[in-house]
C-alpha cells in the first residue's frame, strides 16, 4: 500500500474519530450540554488526535529506519570480495541494486526466473521496460535485488498493519475513555501547546542545522588543509581536480577573499552612508508629511528589488557605462582611448551595492532619529539654534549609538551579499587597492565552488563550507553588537 | 513705568550712534542651513534618480521580449525530403529524425525566389529560421502524418538574429563581416516584412517554453512552475509554523532562558546570509536527507526557512497590536488562554498575518543565492511534473540568461526581470490593499 493511501486512510480514522467523539459526547450529556466538562468538539479533537499522533509517530520511525536497516543487511549480504572495496564503489554497487529492484516490480513472474538465471540479461529486459543500468549486474546483484524486493514488500505490509493498528487502537482507546468529566478540553489544549512550543523550537533547530552542518563539512575540510592557512593564506587557487583525482592540492587562502569582500563593502557603505543618513534626516526632520508619505515608500522600493535585478543592472548598464566614461576621460586627459575602469570592477559592484543598501540606512536611521525626544529639539531651537545646527549638535549625537547600530546591520547585509558581486565584481582572487580592477568576494567563491557537479569529498567543494561559516560568524558578530547598541541606546529614553 | 521712560538725551545719543551690530553669522547660519536642507534632497533625489534608471534601463531593454518576430509562409511538406523511401508506415522513427530544418528552408527559398541550386544563398536562407524549426515542424507532422505530401501556412520563429535586426538591435551602420546578419539576409527580411509574412507576434513561448541554447525558443516555463511549486510550499509551511511559533512567543511563552534564546535566534536568523541558508539546504536535505537536487522541494524548504523568521518577526507585531481589552473580555466570560488566543486574537491580527507573509513570499520569490547552492543552476527543457523532478526558478533563470554571451538573451534577461518585477509589484499592491480595507484601528 502506498503511503499517501496509508495517510488518507489514517485521516479518515482520525476524522470519523472526531465524528465518533463529537457524538458520544452529546449522547452521554442526554441534551444537558452543561453536563460535560467541555463542548463536544473537544472530546472528538481528543479521540482524533489519539488516532493521528501515535500512527503518524509509527509512520515517521519506518520512514527513517526502514531504509537504513534495509540497507545495512543488504550490504551484509555482499560477497566479502564486494565488501572490500571502497565506500563510493559500494554505494555504486548498491545504487544499482536499488535500481533493479525498481525493474523487478515491473517485470513477469516468468521474465523474474530468466533474471535470476542469466544476470547479464538482465540490463537489456530492464532497460526494455524503461528502466535503464549503468553496467551489466552481477550475478549477486539480482540475488541482492530480490532480497531487496522482497524486504521492502514485507516492510511495507509490516508498516501499513502497525500504522492502521495504531490509529484504530488510539481512536478505540479515546472513544471508550470520553465521559462527561474528562477534561477533554485541557488534553486538547496541551498537545496544541506543545505543538506551538514544537513550531517556536524550528528556530533554534535552524541555527543548530546550519552551525553542525558546516562545522561537520569544515571540519572534514580542515582535517585536508590546515586551518592555518586557510585563515593566513595569502593565494587563492584551488586548482579544479579532476572528479576521482585525490592527489590535487590546491592553495586556500581566505585572506584575498575577505580583502575583495571587505573592500566592496567599503564602498557600498560610502555611497550608502552618506545618502542613506541624509535622506533619513531630511525625512525625518524636514519634510513635510505629504512629501514624506511619497518620496519613502519609493526610496523602499530600491530594498523590494530582488539583488538578481541589481546584479543584471551592474553587469548590463552601470559596468559598461563607467568602462566607455573612463575611456573617454583617459582619451581627454591623455589621447589614448584606452579605458581604466574594467566592467566588472571593485567600482561597478560597489556602487551597485551601495544604492541597494540606501533604503536599509535610510529607514533605519529614520526609525532611530524619529525616537530622540522632541524636548531635545525644542530646547537647542529655543536656545536661538537654526535647525541644521539642532540636528547636527543635538539630535545627530544624540541619535550616534543607534546609527552606529543601523550601520553595523547595513555592513553585515554587504558581507553577506551575493548575487551582486557574483555578476560584477569578477571571479580573479587578487589583492590590491586599485578600485577600478575586479577583485573578488567569499560569496563569489561559495557559488563558484558549488555550482557544477559536486564531489563532496574533494577540498575544492568543501572549502565552501569554511568560507560560509566565516562568513555566518562574521555577520553573527556585526548583529549581535547592533543589535546590542540599539537595545541599550533604546532604553536610554524609555 | 517711570524707570523706563529714557530721556531726551539719552535718546539723541542712541539715534545718532547707532549700537555696532554684533556679528552673529547669521548670514553664514543660514547659508549653512539651507545647504544643508539641499544635501538632504539631494540624497532623496539620488536614490529616486536610481530607482528610475534602474526600472527604465529594464523596461527599455526588456520590452521587446514580448514580441517575437516569426515568419508565416506556406511550407511543403514533401514527401521527398521527409520520408524519401516511404517507411514511415513501418518505422515511425523516420518521423522523428526527419531532415525538417531543409524543409523549412526550401520554403522560405521558395518564397523569397531564392534559386535551389545557389548553395551559398541557401545556407543564408537558412540561417534567418530559427533551429527550434526541427522541433516544431516535428511536433506537427508527429500529430497529423496527414500533412505530408500537403502545403500548409506555418509561423515559424524567425532566428535570434534576424529577430534582434527586425526589433532595430543591431546597427546596421557596421561592416557587413562584423554583424550577424548578412546584408542579404536583411533585404529579404524587409522583403517579407512589406508582404506581411514577417511580423511580431505576443511572444507566447517566453511563459510556456522550456530552457533552450537559442533565444528565440528559450523561454520561462519552467521557471514559472518551478517558483510555483516553490511559494507553494513555502505559503503552506511556513504560514502555519510561523504563526504557530509567533502564539507561543506572545502569547504563552513563560519569561524565561528558553523563550530568550528562540527570541535571539530569530533576530539573529533574519540577519543570516541568505546563501548560508543555500549551504544548509545543501548540507542537510540534498547530502543528508537524500532528497534529489534541483527539485523545487529543497528550494521551497530552504525558502522556508529563510522566511521563516519574517514571518515570525510580522506575525508577532499583528498580534501585539490586538489591544489587551479584547483578551480581557474574552478571559472575563471563561474562555481559556488558547480560545482567546484562537478564537478572537488570532482573527483579528489575520489581516496583519497575510500581510506579512505576503511581504516574506515577495522575497522569497526574489531570492536567486541559496537556489544557486542546491542545483537550481540547470538546462532543463521540460516542465516539471512534481516538486521532485528539476526544475529552475524565476530568478535563476534571470542569472542563467545574464550569464549568457548573445545578444539576444539581454532582451530575455530583461524581459524576465520585467515579469518577476510584475509578479513582486501584484504581490506588494495586494498586501497594501489587504492592510487597507483591513486595518483597524483600536
Amino acid at each position: 500500500m502506498s503511503i499517501s493511501l496509508l495517510l488518507l486512510l489514517v485521516a479518515a480514522i482520525g476524522v470519523t474519530g472526531y465524528v465518533g467523539g463529537n457524538r458520544r459526547a452529546q449522547a452521554l450529556a442526554g441534551g444537558r450540554l452543561s453536563s460535560l466538562h467541555s463542548r463536544p468538539g473537544y472530546y472528538g479533537s481528543l479521540v482524533a488526535i489519539w488516532a493521528l499522533l501515535p500512527a503518524i509517530a509509527v509512520l515517521l520511525v519506518w520512514i527513517v529506519a526502514s531504509p537504513v536497516y534495509i540497507g545495512s543487511t543488504i550490504r551484509s549480504g555482499f560477497p566479502e570480495a564486494v565488501q572490500a572495496e571502497p565506500q563510493a564503489t559500494q554505494n555504486l554497487n548498491y545504487n544499482m541494486v536499488g535500481a533493479i529492484a525498481r525493474g523487478l516490480k515491473l517485470l513477469t513472474p516468468e521474465e523474474r526466473a530468466t533474471i535470476s538465471a542469466d544476470a547479464a540479461a538482465a540490463r537489456a529486459l530492464l532497460s526494455s521496460k524503461g528502466v535503464p543500468l549503468a553496467a551489466d549486474p552481477a550475478p549477486y546483484m539480482v540475488e541482492a535485488a530480490q532480497n531487496l524486493d522482497r524486504m521492502t514488500t514485507t516492510s511495507r505490509m509490516i508498516v501499513t498493519v502497525l500504522v492502521l493498528a495504531a490509529a484504530l487502537a488510539g481512536a478505540v482507546v479515546a472513544y471508550r475513555s470520553v465521559a462527561p468529566r474528562l477534561r477533554a478540553r485541557n488534553r486538547v489544549e496541551g498537545v496544541m501547546l506543545a505543538g506551538l512550543v514544537g513550531a517556536s523550537s524550528i528556530a533554534i533547530l535552524t541555527t543548530i542545522g546550519i552551525v553542525a552542518s558546516m562545522l561537520t563539512e569544515a571540519v572534514h575540510f580542515f582535517s585536508m588543509v590546515p586551518a592555518w592557512e586557510f585563515f593566513f593564506g595569502t593565494v587563492w587557487d584551488p586548482r579544479f581536480a579532476a572528479a576521482g583525482a585525490t592527489d590535487s592540492s590546491g592553495q586556500f587562502g581566505l585572506i584575498p577573499l575577505l580583502a575583495g569582500t571587505l573592500y566592496i563593502g567599503f564602498v557600498a557603505m560610502l555611497v550608502a552612508v552618506p545618502v542613506g543618513l541624509f535622506a533619513a534626516i531630511y525625512m525625518a526632520e524636514y519634510a513635510s508629511s505629504h512629501f514624506r508619505s511619497v518620496a519613502k515608500p519609493l526610496i523602499e522600493v530600491l530594498a523590494g528589488i530582488p539583488t538578481i535585478v541589481y546584479g543584471f543592472f551592474a553587469l548590463a548598464s552601470v559596468g559598461p557605462f563607467l568602462r566607455d566614461i573612463s575611456a573617454q576621460l583617459n582619451g581627454l586627459a591623455t589621447g589614448s582611448y584606452a579605458s581604466f575602469i574594467q566592467a566588472q570592477s571593485v567600482l561597478t559592484a560597489g556602487f551597485v551595492m551601495g544604492i541597494m543598501l540606501i533604503p536599509y540606512v535610510s529607514s533605519l536611521s529614520d526609525d532611530i532619529i524619529t525616537a530622540v525626544p522632541r524636548a531635545l529639539r525644542d530646547g537647542s531651537l529655543g536656545l536661538g539654534a537654526t535647525r541644521s545646527e539642532t540636528i547636527k549638535r543635538v539630535v545627530l549625537p544624540a541619535a550616534l549609538p543607534g546609527i552606529v547600530g543601523a550601520l553595523l546591520m547595513t555592513a553585515s547585509r554587504a558581507i553577506g551579499e551575493t548575487m551582486i558581486v557574483v555578476l560584477a565584481a569578477g571571479v580573479a582572487a587578487r589583492m590590491q587597492l586599485n578600485p577600478f580592477e575586479p577583485m573578488t568576494t567569499v560569496t563569489v567563491k561559495i557559488v563558484n565552488q558549488l555550482t557544477g557537479d559536486l564531489e563532496f569529498t574533494s577540498p575544492q567543494t568543501l572549502v565552501a563550507f569554511a568560507l560560509g561559516i566565516t562568513l555566518f560568524f562574521i555577520t553573527l558578530c556585526l548583529n549581535i553588537y547592533a543589535l546590542y547598541i540599539v537595545r541599550k541606546y533604546r532604553e536610554q529614553y524609555e | 513705568m517711570s524707570q523706563v521712560t529714557t530721556s531726551p538725551a539719552t535718546a539723541a545719543f542712541k539715534a545718532s550712534v547707532r549700537p555696532e551690530r554684533r556679528d552673529i553669522g547669521l548670514r553664514r547660519r543660514y547659508a549653512s542651513e539651507r545647504r544643508f536642507r539641499l544635501y538632504g534632497l539631494a540624497a532623496i533625489a539620488f536614490g529616486l534618480l536610481f530607482l528610475f534608471l534602474l526600472l527604465s534601463s529594464v523596461v527599455s531593454k526588456g520590452y521587446t521580449a514580448f514580441l517575437q518576430t516569426k515568419i508565416t509562409i506556406p511550407v511543403e511538406f514533401s514527401e521527398q525530403v521527409i520520408d524519401k523511401d516511404g517507411e514511415r508506415a513501418t518505422d515511425p522513427k523516420v518521423l522523428m529524425t526527419a531532415n525538417y530544418p531543409v524543409v523549412a528552408r526550401n520554403a522560405l527559398a521558395k518564397v523569397l525566389g531564392v534559386d535551389p541550386g545557389d548553395r551559398a544563398a541557401m545556407r543564408e536562407v537558412g540561417g534567418m529560421i530559427s533551429d527550434s524549426v526541427r522541433v516544431q515542424l516535428r511536433d506537427l507532422v508527429v500529430a497529423d502524418p496527414s500533412v505530408i505530401g500537403r502545403t500548409v501556412d506555418v509561423a515559424i520563429l524567425a532566428h535570434g538574429n534576424v529577430d534582434s535586426a527586425y526589433k532595430g538591435q543591431i546597427d546596421l551602420g557596421v561592416d557587413e563581416k562584423n554583424r550577424k546578419v548578412s546584408d542579404r539576409q536583411v533585404g529579404w527580411m524587409n522583403q517579407l516584412a512589406e508582404t506581411g509574412a514577417l511580423a511580431g507576434h505576443f511572444n507566447t513561448g517566453l511563459f510556456t517554453n522550456g530552457a533552450s541554447s537559442r533565444p528565440e525558443a528559450a523561454g520561462l516555463g519552467v521557471a514559472l512552475v518551478g517558483s510555483l511549486y516553490m511559494m507553494l510550499i513555502v505559503l503552506v509551511l511556513s504560514l502555519p509554523i510561523g504563526v504557530a511559533a509567533s502564539i507561543y512567543l506572545e502569547e504563552f511563552a513563560p519569561k524565561n532562558r528558553f523563550t530568550d534564546l528562540i527570541e535571539v535566534n530569530i533576530n539573529n536568523l533574519a540577519a543570516v546570509p541568505s546563501i548560508v541558508y543555500g549551504l544548509l539546504g545543501l548540507a542537510v536535505f540534498v547530502n543528508f536527507a537524500g532528497f534529489p537536487r534541483s527539485a523545487a522541494l529543497v528550494g521551497g524548504l530552504v525558502l522556508t526557512l529563510m522566511t521563516l523568521p519574517t514571518i515570525i518577526i510580522a506575525t508577532r507585531a499583528a498580534l501585539k497590536a490586538v489591544p489587551p481589552s479584547i483578551r480581557a473580555a474574552a478571559l472575563g466570560l471563561g474562555a481559556s488562554n488558547m480560545q482567546t488566543v484562537f478564537h478572537h486574537v488570532l482573527p483579528l491580527a489575520m489581516p496583519g498575518i497575510l500581510t506579512g507573509t505576503i511581504i516574506g513570499l515577495a522575497h522569497a520569490l526574489g531570492e536567486t543565492a541559496p537556489l544557486l547552492l542546491i542545483g537550481m543552476v540547470a538546462f532543463v527543457a521540460d516542465v516539471p511534473a512534481t516538486p521532485l523532478d528539476p526544475a529552475t526558478a524565476l530568478p535563476v533563470q534571470i542569472y542563467m540568461w545574464a550569464n549568457e554571451a548573445e545578444r539576444a538573451f539581454v532582451e530575455r534577461t530583461s524581459g524576465a526581470i520585467i515579469v518577476l518585477l510584475i509578479f513582486l509589484i501584484l504581490m506588494n499592491v495586494g498586501a497594501i490593499l489587504l492592510r487597507r480595507r483591513f486595518e483597524r484601528r483600536w
